[in-house]
């Protein structure tokens, strides 16, 4: 057992490697510089506090959809959804953060609160869609995701919108509810221990309460949950209930602490990059902040390297893409682990 | 001896740990029907699986007339003459008979699909070989005896020489076997190789040349069929005498923990398949069911352990109404229930040991003694079920895919006898386990027996009905046609008749009940 998941392990560093590779060949084959590109995206985050701190930045968002995609996966559902509990947590939070007059230690929390249960809102409904009449999530929540950025900027556009910027901008948020950035000259704020916080709690959840139990047994073999008399249906609803939670949560974080103003015109892709972020944490939840640095660190050294060379950030999917392949091709160094099982069952007979 | 096939030292070892086969060696004369015998689980399937191409060997040479081949695929098997008809049928039920048969191999006219010479094409194909069919009826419109025609029909379009039939006669009735040994031979007079695979005794005397039996992966002896009693074939297969005698203590039942009054249920297709069931389990006694599979009583199962909903009637189960129920109430109610099909009822295979054994009590007080569950409880009820139910492993942290199908049931077994039940359902429980592991849950079963709890055996294995039972029924057609109150004064051959419907007895509703 012990033999496998070191297997796993080596296995997504491998996976790694290769993309990496082929994203040097890729950059060798397209640029001039291609040396100084590969220097600038490996080394670039760390060449200034300020590119650090993006960094760090970069991987509170993540944490918190990558851990609320990996609750869904491992009740063996879809979330699809979680960028559009992201951002409809973002926009309640905003709302809170515009209209609400409290003392600064409660504001943020009510407006973390509020961006949550927005999100739990958001998350319930597919839940509750495929429990009761089986309609997939992976559609009802990718839909979603375009049902509530309308709703949102609706609600900003139209009752919160600054008029009076040259942009298309929300009222900015009250001073109170900021989540102040403790360590200039970066950005880094307190939501980095609400992200703490979240992992804590989804690793419990998940790992030591009697819910996430019945939630990952529904996840390994929904048929065996049912007959040992956990309700799946129930388990099905309240995984994606929660999932949207912590997204929403998410989302409201990241408004209160970079942005004290909503100005996003698009979905920000932050659901999305969740799914990558589970999947290379293999739904663990102490794995999903380190998952979430490595793809910041990738974003932020292709996002210097863009800047500073004539490569495009774009080449940076290219290595995503490679490493998620690899990292979920069954079949990949599938070979290697059947003879490490081989050698041990001949051990054991 | 001519030998058209033979297969030497293979080996196989599952993804999963599981070693199918060790050094098995297997040999084929040409145009003779040879019996694969042995247990569920002994790795005759795996085998066959190997030389149809579907399972690479880790091990092992495989010469075909006389040169080595390497079977990468059922394509290359197909190419060299071997065919396989499998346990599950393969066919596509929406399309018809000649469909089915010339499926890959579609004769076409121009761009098109020629139905006419695939209709004549199968017609005679069917009359060569003496399989009637009819080529222009859909597959999902007749019984299972046609689809196995099917079958055999598809493998012969493929110009298979050496035909492999997997387990042919599990699904089918007696007048069917008849029929299906009477083509074998003929396909066999014709020049045909024939490859058997089951573990009826009975029929491999009637129908086989030559049997090899395996054992738990390897190989235990090749004999000629004529001068070898079922007693010797058996005795090889289990490594000992067969009738596992077990000490079955006297009882004295008590009330009755499980009712069912007529019970129906009717399937999605209008079917009914179960038809107005009636019993009792008292406390203290083993009831137990036969009857061939697919005679409703799966269904019937289900119903009473909370997994499928009546259409009609009532169970009542530790003087609790559950009809309906879902399996939390019916467990709550004190029913253990032993599936059918361990790996998707009883275990989550890469769950841990512990998961799996705490699975229906894991929000209990005493595994929760403040807001979390308690890891040290958990793991402390582990390993003392571990210890006592005597399962083979490592850690209880091992994930239960990693352990033998015997020792996966053990855990299935643990968890439901743990929880203290008044009413035992167990569904072909030793169903490809191992014969220690077999005696062990037997054992089990009857202690609890002993103990007060009641036990509905419900097994395909007349050898096990018939020596765990106090008293005996037989389901046929979805009703109980028989009714034994004393289990050991009826014989083998007077149950198979009630279990193939040839015989019924006058069951008047609830009759049965005491």
């Amino acid at each position: 057992m012990k033999k496998e998941h070191v297997f796993e392990v080596v296995r997504s560093l491998v996976a790694i490697l290769l993309a990496m590779l082929l994203g040097f060949i890729v950059t060798y084959l397209v640029s001039k510089q291609p040396g100084e590109a590969f220097q600038s995206f490996l080394t670039g985050p760390f060449t200034s506090p300020r590119r650090f701190g993006n960094l760090i930045e970069a991987a509170i968002p993540l944490t918190f959809t990558g851990l609320a995609v990996s609750m869904a996966f491992q009740a063996a559902q879809f979330n699809i959804g979680a960028e559009g509990q992201f951002f409809f947590g973002a926009t309640a939070a905003t709302i809170v953060g515009i209209t609400v007059p409290a003392p600064g230690w409660l504001h943020p929390i009510l407006a973390l609160a509020v961006g949550g249960v927005a999100g739990a809102f958001v998350g319930w409904i597919p839940g509750v869609l495929k429990a009761r009449w089986g309609a997939s999530e992976l559609v009802s929540s990718l839909m979603l995701n375009y049902v509530f950025f309308r709703v949102g900027m609706y609600l900003i556009n139209y009752h919160y919108r600054d008029t009076t910027a040259g942009a298309m901008v929300s009222l900015p948020l009250k001073e109170t509810s900021w989540l102040t950035q403790f360590l200039p000259p970066t950005r880094i704020h307190y939501g980095i221990f609400v992200a703490i916080l979240a992992v804590i709690f989804t690793y419990l959840f998940l790992y030591r309460s009697r819910w996430g139990y019945a939630l990952r047994m529904t996840g390994l073999n929904l048929p065996f949950a049912n007959y040992s008399g956990i309700n799946t249906t129930s388990v099905i609803t309240y995984s994606q209930v929660i999932s949207g939670v912590v997204a929403g949560i998410g989302g409201a974080v990241e408004m209160l602490g970079i942005y004290h103003r909503f100005q996003w015109l698009a979905l920000p892709g932050y659901g999305f990059d969740g799914i990558i972020v589970a999947i290379l944490a293999r739904n663990n939840p102490l794995g999903i902040p380190l998952a979430a640095l490595f793809l910041a660190y990738l974003r932020t050294g292709a996002d210097i390297m863009a800047r500073t060379t004539d490569v495009s950030a774009e080449m940076i999917t290219v290595i995503q893409a490679v490493m998620i392949l690899l990292v979920t091709a069954q079949a990949f160094l599938a070979g290697w682990k059947h003879r490490i099982v081989v050698k041990e069952a001949k051990q054991s007979v | 001896m001519d030998v058209l096939l033979e297969m030497k030292g293979i080996e196989k070892i599952y993804p999963n740990g599981v070693v199918a086969n060790q050094g098995v060696d297997f040999s084929v004369a040409p145009g003779e029907i040879h019996a694969l015998v042995g247990e569920n689980g002994a790795g005759k399937t795996t085998l066959m699986k190997i030389l149809f191409g579907l399972e690479q060997p880790e091990g092992g040479t495989i010469t075909y007339k006389g040169k080595p081949l390497h079977i990468a695929s059922p394509h290359v098997a197909i190419a060299n003459g071997i065919g396989m008809v499998h346990q599950h049928f393969m066919l596509v039920p929406s399309l018809s008979i000649a469909e089915n048969v010339v499926l890959g191999l579609e004769p076409k006219r121009g761009l098109s699909f020629d139905w006419k010479t695939a209709v004549s094409q199968t017609e005679e194909l069917a009359a060569r070989y003496n399989l009637p069919v009819n080529p222009t009826a859909r597959v999902q419109d007749i019984p299972v005896g046609m689809r196995q025609k099917v079958e055999i029909l598809k493998a012969l379009m493929r110009g298979a020489e050496l035909l492999v039939l997997d387990e042919p006669t599990a699904v089918l009735t007696p007048q069917e076997t008849t029929e299906l040994f009477a083509a074998l031979k003929k396909l066999k007079s014709q020049g045909h190789t024939i490859i058997f695979i089951s573990h009826k005794l009975r029929e491999v005397k009637e129908i086989s040349d030559r049997v090899t039996v395996m054992r738990a992966g390897r190989l235990i002896g090749v004999t000629d069929t004529a001068t070898a009693t079922e007693r010797d074939i058996s005795r090889m297969m289990v490594g000992r005498d067969v009738v596992l005698h077990v000490d079955k203590p006297p009882t004295t039942p008590g009330d009755a923990v499980l009712r069912v009054e007529g019970v129906r249920y009717v399937a999605d297709t209008g079917k009914e398949v179960v038809k107005g069931v009636s019993f009792e389990v008292r406390a203290g006694e083993v009831l137990g069911i036969a009857g061939v599979e697919g005679n409703g009583q799966r269904e019937l199962v289900e119903i009473l352990t909370g997994l499928r909903k009546p259409s009609a009637g009532r169970v009542i189960a530790a003087g609790k109404n559950v009809t309906g129920k879902d399996c939390r109430a019916v467990r709550q109610a004190g029913v253990g229930h032993i599936p059918e099909d361990r790996m998707t009822h009883g275990v989550a295979g890469l769950g841990t040991i512990e998961e799996n054994l705490i699975a229906d009590r894991y929000d209990s007080k005493a595994l929760n003694p403040r807001f979390l569950l308690s890891l040290k409880s958990v793991s402390e009820l582990g390993k003392k079920l571990v210890k006592e139910f005597d399962i083979r492993t490592q850690s209880p942290k091992t994930p239960v895919k990693m352990l033998s199908g015997g020792n996966i049931q053990k855990v299935v077994v643990a968890r439901e006898f743990s929880a203290n039940p008044k009413l035992i359902v167990a569904n072909q429980p030793t169903r490809g386990v191992d014969v220690g592991a077999t005696e062990f849950i037997h054992k089990k079963l009857l202690e609890n027996c002993a103990e007060g709890a009641g036990v509905l055996l419900i097994s395909a294995d007349l050898n096990e009905v018939m020596s765990l039972s106090h008293r005996l029924a037989v389901m046929y057609g979805g009703e109980i046609v028989a009714v034994f109150p004393n289990a050991d004064e009826v014989t083998e051959e007077e149950l198979g008749l009630y279990m193939l419907g040839v015989k019924r007895m006058k069951l008047a509703a609830g009759s049965e009940a005491s």
